[in-house]
């Protein structure tokens, strides 16, 4: 584990270019007029290079390589060196972190920006550290469990107990990989992402985008009879009244994904923004005793964000348990007692 | 609005390695770790259920041990209460027995002594008779003469002595 770990820092240090002069003169007029906005939104942003940190006249910056397909043209890779300090290359160049042709033609960027770079950090990192935790099995069979196999055992234990099990039901087997993969992916990036210095993956709007989608599509490929006469003849409600409750609850369809979606990337973003925003507070002021309270408050906000990042791995993991639930559950007698009513009352109290 | 404007690139990239870590993920880790806690969950399971059912067992045994000890105290008892009555018949058979042979005895005795005593009556009346005769001939040598009247008499008193 730790040469692993060792070696992958390695990898990535040797890549890190000190620029020298160039933008000394920029630099000065960029301190005149600090701007907290700007700053913040380019950290919690992604970005083509890996940039660390700066000294008063040199960046310390890994540039990480750019992938670019245009129509036409065909696949384009290169250094994103080559597009620093807003210089044209291959006919490519950055706006704002953006990467577009010159002559304005459509590009499909599949850049190995820092976030994916970070991605794919934290994937070789679970699959390092899950493949201890079940190496550690292989050995002591169902012997006591020993170092990073009993920090992780009650974890999984708790996902699959506490979420999978009780949102699921009986059927919970068949998601315990997913729901433990996107539980350990979202807390691990969410970790990640509060070391200096590092990408803001998971406060990403495609990553979460993409991870909500993946959970949409399992609850709708898993869904059975039963979830969809829920949507579309909602057991209890007069028939009179299924035009307005069938879009309603084809809204909620896509409501769902787009709630875990928003949920991740605000809390995690929102973190992100206040604790830079503290940090802020010394350049606005320019100050040095504004420093100690702001250090205090960044601080006070950064162990929030230690909580909230299992917090906020742990309710995607169980909105998704619920909805994967939903999707699979079996029609129950507590549905014609409800329904057989007047029907004055909705039948479904699961899931929200 | 950058921030909330998805990257295509970005979300390619998170589906490919999201989707490489499931699968390498869900082959070598969830599984036989789920398989292995499953397994040691089972295990701990039906090591707790033999506990109890040897629990059970041992309670079984040990009413039956009880069971057993209390039958055995019964029998003892019956067998000491057979033997105190096969004694006390035997007493009673021996005491019964006893009397039986002293009352035959006493009678034996009684028929012994009647019969002695008839015996000796007679023999008293045999030595009377002959003693009377020895007497009567004494007697009649003396005094009589007239011998064959004499026999006479005496023959007629000898008759009625043996009726008797």
């Amino acid at each position: 584990m730790k040469r692993l770990l060792l070696a992958l820092f390695c990898l990535l240090s040797f890549s890190v270019y000190a620029n020298e002069p160039t933008a000394t003169t920029a630099e000065a007029t960029d301190k005149e007029e600090f701007s907290p906005g700007e700053m913040i939104l380019h950290h919690i942003g992604d970005s083509h290079e890996w940039h660390w940190f700066s000294t008063d006249n040199s960046h310390f910056t890994t540039y990480l390589p750019v992938i670019a397909f245009r129509p036409g043209q065909g696949l384009s890779v290169f250094s994103s060196r080559n597009l620093a300090e807003g210089k044209v290359y291959d006919g490519f160049k950055l706006e704002h972190e953006h990467l577009v042709s010159e002559d304005g033609s459509k590009v499909y960027d599949f850049s190995i920006t820092k976030n994916v770079a970070s991605l794919m950090l934290s994937a070789i990192l679970l699959v390092a550290v899950f493949t201890a935790v079940a190496r550690g099995y292989a050995k002591r069979g169902s012997g006591a469990p020993r170092g990073i196999q009993s920090f992780f055992e009650p974890i999984i234990v708790f996902i699959r107990d506490e979420v999978a099990k009780k949102s699921i039901g009986p059927k919970y087997e068949r998601y315990m990989p997913y729901l433990l993969t996107v539980f350990f992916f979202i807390w691990f990036n969410n970790l990640m992402g509060l070391l200096p210095g590092s990408a803001n993956l998971t406060g990403n709007i495609s990553v979460t985008l993409t991870l909500a989608l993946l959970t949409l599509l399992i609850t709708l490929f898993s869904s059975n009879k039963n979830y969809w006469h829920h949507i579309f003849a909602t057991p209890g409600v007069p028939k009179a009244l299924l035009p307005i409750m069938i879009p309603v609850e084809v809204i909620g369809i896509i409501v769902k994904p787009f709630s875990l979606m928003v949920r991740l990337f605000a809390n995690i973003t929102a973190g992100h923004i206040v604790t830079l925003s503290f940090i802020s507070l010394i350049f606005i002021f320019r100050n040095l005793g504004v420093a100690p309270v702001s250090l205090a408050f960044g601080l006070f906000i950064n162990t929030l964000e230690l909580m909230v990042a299992i917090l906020q791995a742990y309710i995607f993991t169980l909105l998704t348990a619920m909805y994967i639930g939903g999707a699979v559950e079996e029609h129950h007698d507590a549905d014609f007692q409800m329904g057989g009513g007047d029907g004055a009352e909705p039948a479904h109290a699961h899931g929200h | 609005m950058g921030i909330v404007t998805p990257e295509f690139g970005l979300i390619f990239w998170q589906l490919v390695i999201f989707g490489i870590v499931l699968l390498l993920l869900r082959t070598f880790a969830w599984k036989p770790i789920l398989s292995s806690l499953k397994e040691r969950e089972s295990s701990i399971e039906g090591a707790l259920r033999m506990a109890d059912q040897a629990k059970l067992e041992m309670q079984q045994l040990k009413a039956g041990n009880e069971k057993l000890l209390a039958e055995a105290r019964m029998e003892r008892d019956r067998i000491l209460k057979e033997a105190s009555d096969v004694s006390n018949q035997l007493i009673e058979q021996a005491k019964n027995k006893a009397i039986e042979e002293g009352n035959r005895l006493t009678l034996q005795a009684r028929e012994a002594i009647q019969n002695e005593k008839n015996a000796a009556l007679a023999e008293v009346k045999n030595t009377a008779a002959k003693l009377s005769i020895d007497i009567a001939e004494r007697i009649l040598r003396r005094q009589l003469t007239d011998e064959p009247a004499q026999q006479q008499l005496v023959d007629s008193y000898l008759k009625e002595v043996k009726l008797n």
